[in-house]
């Protein structure tokens, strides 16, 4: 108390100044950054706007060029998201409630461990394991459900799909928002808990009614960071996706639209001139795709915390 | 209890960081001794006459052949550092006109339409010196199960990329392999990256296909049918995975794979160096280019016996006279790149074709032309 006292009267102390300025200026450097980022882009970028279909691997313009990409991206990180979501979610859960104490560490440990694995090992994994593996899924699809525009086929030898790339990145996202769900499913307030249970709630009536609510606005924000991965993955799809540059909705045959991030990857060693523009133009696409996706997570937030409120 | 187990899980964690942290800087540092103890014993135990650097730029391809050519010479020559960045052909070529490296490497001639010739021209002062320094055998591998010494001409190559054929056991295959032939479903793979090999390959259906192969040459793949793959080691990944594809490789890279032998005249022809060598001695130089540039027009649908016209072709882009202090340098360099026994080093290293004799010597003679300014 009386220290507390002292540092009003006397003014900042050094230590204080110190952690301000280090404070002041790691935001700034992070402002300047992502200014630095977009200013790059954008100038860089508007040259392409005038780029032909030599520049653009036979596109017209750069608008043509840049919209299978752009499906590509949001078709392989949605499909990611929709497996990866309750996956998490349901891992996460187990961590947290259902499973003993120590096997739940044990499970978190072992997902973090997912997160430390490089991106190329994931793309090697798909090409060499999981697409192989994956061809009598994919042909049992093929033949059955082919009247289903996502499996008309004609499925791929070698696994290398959309659906197989929206998978690893499925497995990449895992990690990120298990560990961020597990963190704030802990965070559920141990009396609400047990306030639940003592009225005869089960287990799960207890996580529907207690955990769940509680951490709705932080598993939005969990989802939206695995999103940003997902939609910002290069090595892995790269290797992993057989990119042809159709626009389709068929998940399982060998022509696949590419994604903004690897093409960037594929084409950027072997372009020069205006070709180099049109892949900068294509991350500045990309990177307002992330912003908006994280503008409206915000919202997502920002209005279920308001409803929670009331 | 939470919270002093989540403090406990942080403790640990440091902990394990700070020693990996350790044992990282502890190998760097091992191994930067390990360096430099090396480069110690090689300039103390050979000596050169010519010392300076020397940037180079261009060609993916030619990588592993540069790396061969760089390492003997300056083996040779103790002050000599040669830096050669695999930025790609495009790449190369740009910052070769540009003045930002004193040579190139390129998988494709410069482009004359493009003004790359006016542009080098331009930069040197004169017309630009352009060798052929790097020709390799492009290979057709497939993983057909039950088929192992398939024939192709290349109509029907082209037919089977241009996806018109589409089933192995297709009459058109048939025609020309005997045995029987599976029904599965054709999946040609090509690469989804731009690359030297897709240029000289496509090149190669549209001037053998007999009019199947529509699309002119070009370093991306112009279809929008057929499974892309990454680079080439992600063809060979994807052909070793998928039954019923194909696909085209550098011949070096073919490894365990089945190769396809290809039609030229009346014979059927695996790739091999010599087969390369010898569709590129019998092709002429292109027309209507500079003295000092030996760009060749390949002749892909040559008949000549034992050629095999499907390779690829990269050149080194100098100029004609450059700086006192640097002349020697690059002259020197050039001219153990077309040398016989850099035209060797590179077979050994990297698996491409010795230049035929007369474009070696025509080459040898061009380098020896450089001059001081």
């Amino acid at each position: 108390m009386s220290s507390n006292v002292l540092t009003r009267s006397t003014g900042q102390r050094p230590g204080d100044r110190v952690f301000t300025g280090t404070t002041r200026t790691a935001g700034a450097i992070i402002l300047a950054a992502l200014a630095g980022v977009v200013v790059f882009l954008t100038v860089e970028g508007i040259p392409a706007l005038k780029a032909g279909p030599l520049d653009l691997r036979g596109h017209d313009n750069i608008v043509a060029y840049l919209w299978p990409l752009v499906f590509g991206t949001v078709l392989a990180a949605f499909l990611a998201m929709v497996v990866a979501t309750p996956l998490s979610i349901g891992v996460a859960l187990a961590a947290s409630h259902f499973a003993p104490r120590p096997i739940g560490r044990i499970i978190g440990y072992l997902i973090d461990l997912l997160a430390a694995i490089p991106s190329v090992v994931y793309g090697l994994w798909g090409i060499g394991v999981l697409g192989p593996h994956l061809v009598p899924v994919y042909r049992w699809l093929g033949e059955h459900l082919s009247w289903l525009p996502f499996f008309a086929g004609p499925v791929s030898p070698t696994g290398r799909t959309i659906l197989t790339a929206a998978l690893v990145l499925a497995i990449m996202v895992l990690p990120i928002v298990t560990a961020i769900a597990r963190e704030i499913f802990i965070q559920t307030p141990p009396l609400q808990e047990e306030a639940a249970l003592a009225l005869g709630a089960t287990r799960w009536e207890m996580v529907r009614m207690a955990v769940l609510p509680h951490a709705r606005s932080g598993l939005v924000s969990a989802v939206m960071l695995g999103l940003g991965r997902a939609l910002g993955e290069t090595m892995a799809v790269a290797m992993v996706l057989s990119a042809t540059g159709v626009i389709t909705f068929d998940l399982t045959s060998s022509t696949n639209p590419s994604t903004i991030a690897a093409n960037i990857a594929l084409n950027f060693p072997e372009s020069s001139g205006l070709s180099v523009n049109a892949l900068i133009a294509s991350g500045l696409v990309l990177f307002a795709l992330t912003f908006l996706v994280n503008a409206a997570a915000r919202a997502v937030v920002a209005s279920s915390a308001r409803s929670n409120r009331r | 209890m939470r919270e002093n187990k989540t403090i406990q899980v942080r403790r640990n964690s440091r902990r394990i960081l700070t020693t990996t942290a350790v044992a990282a800087v502890l190998g760097v540092a091992v191994s930067a001794c390990g360096a430099s103890n090396e480069t110690a014993d090689t300039a103390a135990t050979k000596t050169g006459g010519l010392s300076g650097t020397l940037n180079g730029a261009g060609s993916s391809a030619q990588q592993a052949a540069q790396d061969a050519w760089r390492s003997a010479f300056q083996q040779a020559n103790s002050g000599v550092t040669i830096n050669y960045d695999p930025s790609g052909s495009g790449a190369g070529r740009e910052q070769f006109i540009s003045g930002g490296s004193d040579f190139a490497g390129s998988d494709s001639a410069l482009d004359a339409s493009a003004g790359e010739i006016a542009g080098a021209k331009k930069r040197c002062g004169a017309d630009a010196i352009e060798v052929p320094d790097y020709v390799s055998p492009i290979a057709v591998v497939y993983n057909v199960p039950g088929v192992s010494d398939l024939k192709l001409d290349a109509k029907t190559l082209a037919e089977i990329f241009a996806g018109k054929i589409t089933t192995w056991d297709d009459p058109a295959i048939a025609a020309l392999n005997k045995g029987k032939l599976p029904s599965t479903r054709i999946t040609p793979v090509h690469r989804s990256d731009s690359s030297g090999t897709t240029d000289n390959f496509t090149d190669y259906l549209h001037q053998a296909g007999q009019g199947a192969w529509t699309a002119e040459h070009s370093s991306d793949w112009p279809l929008k049918s057929g499974e892309g793959a990454n680079q080439t080691s992600g063809m060979v990944a994807a052909v070793k995975a998928g039954a019923g594809t194909i696909a085209y490789v550098d011949n070096s890279q073919a490894g365990d794979l089945q190769v396809a032998s290809i039609k030229v005249g009346k014979a059927y022809v695996k790739p091999s160096a010599a087969g390369a060598a010898k569709a590129l001695s019998v092709s002429p130089l292109e027309k209507g280019r500079p003295a000092s540039d030996m760009a060749v027009a390949v002749d892909r649908a040559t008949t000549e016996p034992g050629a095999y016209p499907l390779m690829l072709t990269s050149y080194l882009i100098a100029c004609p006279t450059y700086s006192a202090d640097k002349v020697d340098l690059v002259k020197g360099y050039l001219a153990s790149i077309v040398s016989a026994a850099g035209q060797q080093a590179a077979a050994q290293a990297a698996g491409s074709a010795p230049l035929p004799a007369n474009l070696q010597k025509q080459a040898a003679d061009l380098i020896d032309s450089i001059k001081a300014s």
